[in-house]
């Protein structure tokens, strides 16, 4: 079964973003900015470097949409658990 | 197998991944799916723990972040080198393939020795000096429950990897074998990716 495989340059590329944002999270973490915003911006990096791998590396963008709701669902699921659980994070 | 795929070579495949070609492709999806809650229901536990606790320590004063950015590098370009291999077999071009696919275990080996020597400067030396034990701290534990899971997938992966090579090697696995093999790697860097940020640098 062939398939479009990416060339080499184009992978090398996705290492060098992966790599960047990388220096820039560790980075941000001694610039002493406030908690909130320096969650939310690793949150952000985080996420970004998660679906470059998967799409890129993985391939999830080449597969069919079935495959993306299998590999999507866990990320959704922790999202339902974090948002049930918060009572127990956030006691009022 | 093959008399399988070739009776649906002539079909238009549908918007599905459930064709016999990719059977192994869907089943490391599924279990990957699985791996992931259990990472996700670690990940989010010790976040409520650590929420919840008046006194955590901060991560970047107590863990080695730089060695940690270093392992985080290595995994990530062990990817790259895993899905270079990939492209190589599927160009099949086997020296290119055997560089890649060795690189890429050399570079989960070499994630795993810094993982021990972190442990080890850990144990032995940091914890001890600010009174941080497993009984004592749900840092300690948090930490170890999460990285020890994490660093036995590397194990495992590393060990899957050697024997896809010796396999390709002999014969008995193709392309797609290396393909499924990828994902799970790629899965593994994803998750420390993911530690990476919410234990070491947050």
């Amino acid at each position: 079964m062939t398939e479009a495989a990416h060339s080499a340059s184009a992978y090398i590329r996705i290492f060098w973003i992966l790599l960047v944002l990388t220096i820039i999270e560790v980075a941000i973490v001694y610039m002493g900015l406030p908690k909130l915003l320096l969650a939310a911006l690793l949150v952000i990096f985080a996420v970004w470097k998660a679906a470059l791998v998967a799409m890129h590396f993985m391939h999830l963008k080449l597969e069919k949409k079935t495959l993306a709701v299998i590999a999507l669902a866990p990320f959704v699921l922790c999202v339902f658990f974090i948002l049930m659980l918060m009572p127990d994070i956030f006691p009022r | 197998m093959s008399e399988v795929a070739a009776a649906h070579a002539g079909v238009e495949p549908a918007e599905t991944p459930l064709t016999p070609e990719s059977w192994g492709k869907l089943g490391m999806w599924l279990f990957l799916a699985g791996d992931a809650m259990s990472f996700g229901c670690l990940i989010v536990g010790y976040g409520i723990l650590r929420h919840a606790s008046s006194k955590w320590p901060v991560p970047s004063q107590v863990l080695g972040i730089n060695l940690t950015a270093f392992m985080t590098f290595l995994l990530i370009v062990s990817s790259v080198w895993m899905v270079l291999a990939l492209t190589a077999i599927q160009e099949n071009d086997k020296s290119r393939f055997n560089k890649f696919l060795g690189l890429t275990i050399l570079g989960g080996a070499m994630f795993l020795g810094c993982q021990a020597y972190e442990w080890t400067h850990l144990l032995n030396h940091k914890l001890p000096e600010l009174g941080i034990s497993f009984s004592n701290s749900l840092f300690a534990s948090t930490f170890f429950v999460l990285t020890g899971f994490h660093g036995m997938h590397v194990t495992g992966g590393v060990i899957y990897n050697s024997c896809v090579l010796a396999a390709v090697n002999r014969g008995r696995y193709q392309a797609k074998h290396v393909e499924i093999a990828g994902l799970y790697w790629h899965f593994v860097d994803l998750v420390w990716i993911l530690i990476f940020t919410f234990v070491y640098l947050l």
